[in-house]
């Protein structure tokens, strides 16, 4: 009955959407125009039915409904509640299902609050919204519905993988989808733009915390992601340039392009195009990432479900909507009136400058992930890995980190390097003497060098926009910008020093030996059994030491054998210091173990300054939500003085 | 530095904002390829053709001495087979693989992440076709040998550099190409 209520509300939902589309159209024609006012009310309930089925499929995986195929694939009545909720959108149809709702409910929240564009603007972008919409239910109903009933009913669900039973990877997807669905808002904006040529500072601050909200959960979600790949598999790394990784990354790197931009044309009315241009490729990344990581034409060695049906309806809604959009683009963006000018040193041009960078990255990441695809279109195989990736983007990205520190203390339309330069002499020297210190103890390989001594000057650079302001005063957009930019020399520092200065140490130990891994001793105390309820596993206990005259600390890093489905995987133990973090796995029964009693691998690391990674990605994503705040605070305030306005004006009866 | 506002970089031509229209029709005509193409999922080793790497693996049984690269390059061609006791297409390819011992191939092994009372037991069921029996407990000359998985069975020639790579299990219908790469290896 439940699953049904959902059908029918994802049914409701889809017909809204077309209805939004029609009326939105015919809206903005002179015949139709008293069809516009249906369009705010229509995404409104667009949104809600979307939601509505939602929540229906939220509980039937919370009852384990058997019944519906969906559940009986990929659920189980054993597990616990949070992972049973978890597991409406661990799967491909839920996953879906969770974007059309996401972006309805955006859209949705759009036309109740969004009053400061031209009503012309608005029925252009909601009806752009409902188009794209419209695909992904039909794309739901025709090819993934989730609600489909199985007969009979099995007496158990399918599903208790192990993997995805961890708190991090349940809430991981969904935040990166927030993330990418948010710009998909941003692309509605741009092709509203588009087709009434207003491009101008109200529309970017009606864009402008959709962009910030969709970057702030890409930020966390990239983040979180890359943590959990980093004590979960075990491998010590924690980026490795996979195809879904850079599936969310690109997003990211539009999305970081799309939020200076968009700054610019709402104080500057500056880069018109250019921002309309980013609006579309920000969400065209997150489809082309979705499909990527979907149809596993690039995943195919790690064994996903392929399914080319998908894959084809996919790919059509992909060249629908983007290569729509860009012929659109092409048409349009000629005829949008130029912008504001400014000079070649100025705030606008070294934004400009980094927008450039951000989208090269973006390009060679793009070309990186692809690059195996066409190899084998022309019949050869290769994969494309660090070796490529590390060098080309961080070609891009050293200029950028370089202008990053003086571009925050330019002014609007034209500045001069002499009034900035005296500020920058702090920051120069900071670079200077990272290089000597480095080159000190003991050096370091170019890129991490170059890394180490870049953060050390943009962390100073950074905070210096608050220099001589009353901090009191400071707009929280300000401080946004300077947690974000100083996050992200903490997370370079992090990244540098990990590269640079990790110790690696594989060892066979007998039970009671001990052996050094840079400033930690690691004793080897016992190896014990120990079984959990879906596993055994061997536990080593560790006694480590840190210096000589350190406390001495148990770890217990696990070899753990699931036995359904029959899998192994190594719990890593991880110690964390205000220094650096020791990252211990067991390997299992050394070879030589027949012969010379019980000796056992270990992979011993100590990386210096590595969970800086992560605390600088955090600060990055907390500097975006001071700025959302201060900008959300903004509008508020305005709007309820327009309406005192409003009010005062209706008591004196004019 | 600039006394005057120059102007803004000069206005893009008409074409280059046509540009991004053009890139997305290549790359959706690159994916489009990639979908219909039947997804092939064979690792082949980049080691065909090239002379076998050099390793030395202990005895992974008693009766059987273990496996060192010289000793393959010894003017005869020979049957190097990945296989494991935990794998069941090994099962299924024993009988092949016994036929080629019967008719005088001399086959070699590889046994990968194993422990010698499971090959023991998996010797005696499926019957032991192999000359010797190298113990790669770490998988570590797998890896070397540019194989993703077992079963796989090389043909390397009198000088020790591989023929031929055959991925998965051996089936009836292999067992006469597998001799004709043994006999073209001899030559």
């Amino acid at each position: 009955m439940i699953a049904e209520l959902g059908l029918a509300a994802l049914w409701l939902a889809a017909a809204l959407a077309a209805l939004q589309l029609v009326a939105g159209v015919l809206g903005l024609t002179v015949r139709g125009a008293s069809l516009g006012d249906a369009v705010r009310p229509v995404a409104i309930v667009q949104g809600l039915l979307a939601l509505l089925a939602f929540a229906c499929l939220v509980y039937v995986f919370a009852v384990t409904d058997l019944s519906v195929k969906l559940v009986a694939l990929n659920s189980h009545s054993m597990k616990p509640l949070i992972y049973k909720i978890a597991g409406t959108w661990g799967n491909h149809e839920g996953s879906m299902l969770l974007w059309v709702t996401v972006m309805g409910l955006g859209g949705g929240f759009v036309a109740l609050v969004e009053r400061r564009l031209p009503e012309r603007t608005m029925l252009a972008t909601l009806a752009g919204q409902a188009f794209v919409s419209l695909g992904f239910y039909g794309f739901l109903l025709i090819a993934s519905n989730p609600f489909e009933r199985l007969s009979p009913v099995p007496a158990e669900g399918n599903g208790l993988n192990p993997l995805l039973q961890d708190l991090g990877l349940a809430f991981h997807p969904p935040t990166l989808y927030l993330g990418y669905v948010g710009l998909s808002i941003a692309f509605s904006f741009a092709i509203g733009a588009l087709v009434t040529r207003e491009v101008g500072p109200a529309f970017a601050r009606a864009m402008r915390p959709w962009v910030l909200g969709a970057w702030i959960f890409l930020t966390i979600g990239i983040t979180a992601g890359s943590y959990w790949a980093y004590y979960e598999l075990g491998w010590g790394g924690w980026w490795f340039w996979d195809p879904v990784e850079n599936a969310s990354l690109m997003p990211w790197l539009a999305a970081t392009a799309l939020l200076h931009s968009v700054s610019v044309l709402a104080s500057r009315d500056a880069l018109r195009a250019w921002t309309i241009m980013l609006g579309v490729i920000a969400f065209s990344m997150s489809m082309i990432g979705t499909f990527l990581v979907r149809s596993g034409i690039l995943t195919s060695v790690h064994a996903f479900a392929v399914d080319p049906q998908r894959g084809t309806f996919i790919l059509v809604l992909l060249a629908i909507y983007i290569g729509g959009a860009l012929a659109l683009f092409g048409l349009r963006a000629g005829t949008v009136a130029e912008g504001e000018r400014f000079a070649p040193v100025s705030r606008e041009a070294a934004l400009v400058f980094n927008n450039v960078m951000l989208c090269a990255i973006l390009g060679i990441v793009l070309f990186g992930t692809l690059y195996p695809l066409l190899a084998e279109a022309m019949g050869a195989k290769v994969s494309v890995g660090p070796p490529y990736f590390n060098p080309m983007s961080a070609l891009f990205a050293v200029p950028m980190l370089v202008v990053l520190m003086v571009g925050p203390l330019l002014r609007w339309r034209r500045d001069t390097f002499a009034r900035v330069g005296r500020l920058l002499v702090i920051p120069a020297m900071l670079v200077i003497a990272a290089g000597i210190l480095v080159v000190v103890i003991g050096g370091a390989p170019l890129l991490p060098f170059i890394g180490l001594v870049l953060a050390a000057g943009l962390a100073w650079a950074s905070v210096l926009p608050l220099k001589g302001r009353n901090l009191r005063r400071v707009p929280l957009p300000v401080w946004g910008m300077v947690i974000a930019h100083f996050g992200i020399a903490v997370s370079l520092f992090g990244m540098s020093s990990e590269s640079a200065f990790s110790i690696e140490k594989l060892v066979a130990l007998r039970a009671g030996e001990v052996t050094q891994v840079g400033p930690w001793d690691v004793k080897l105390d016992s190896v014990e059994p120990v079984a959990g309820p879906n596993w055994t596993a061997l536990e080593a206990r560790l006694l480590v030491r840190y210096g000589d005259d350190g406390k001495v600390t148990q770890m217990l890093p696990q070899a753990r054998g699931f036995w359904a489905p029959p899998q192994q995987t190594s719990e890593s133990a991880l110690l964390t210091r205000w220094n650096g973090q020791l990252y211990t796995v067991l390997g299992g029964e050394a070879p030589a173990a027949r012969q010379a009693g019980d000796r056992w691998q270990l992979r011993l690391w100590w990386k210096p300054f590595a969970p800086l990674i992560w605390g600088g990605g955090l600060l990055i994503a907390l500097g975006g939500v001071l700025a959302l705040l201060g900008r959300a605070a903004a509008d508020l305030k305005r709007i309820s003085v327009k309406d005192k306005i409003a009010s005062r004006r209706e008591r004196q009866g004019r | 530095m600039s006394a005057q506002a120059s102007p803004p970089p000069p206005k893009a031509p008409g074409y280059m904002l046509w540009l991004p229209l053009g890139l997305f029709i290549v790359f959706a005509g690159l994916l489009l390829v990639g979908l219909l193409r039947p997804a092939d999922r064979t690792v082949t080793s980049a080691l065909v053709g090239k002379a076998m790497p050099q390793f030395a693996l202990p005895p992974a049984l008693p009766d059987r001495p273990g496996l060192r690269s010289s000793a393959l390059a010894d003017g005869k061609p020979h049957l190097v087979n990945i296989f494991a006791s935990w794998c069941i297409p090994c099962r299924v390819e024993a009988p092949q693989l016994g036929a080629l011992a019967k008719a005088g191939v001399s086959i070699e092994g590889i046994s990968v992440r194993d422990t010698r009372a499971d090959l023991q037991a998996f010797l005696a069921q499926n019957g032991n076709p192999f000359q010797r029996i190298g113990a790669d407990d770490d998988g570590q000359v797998q890896l070397a040998l540019g194989s993703s998985g077992v079963p796989e069975t090389y043909v390397v020639d009198g000088e020790g550099v591989i023929v031929y790579q055959h991925i998965g299990e051996i089936r009836p219908e292999h067992v006469d190409m597998l001799l004709g790469k043994l006999k073209e290896a001899q030559q």
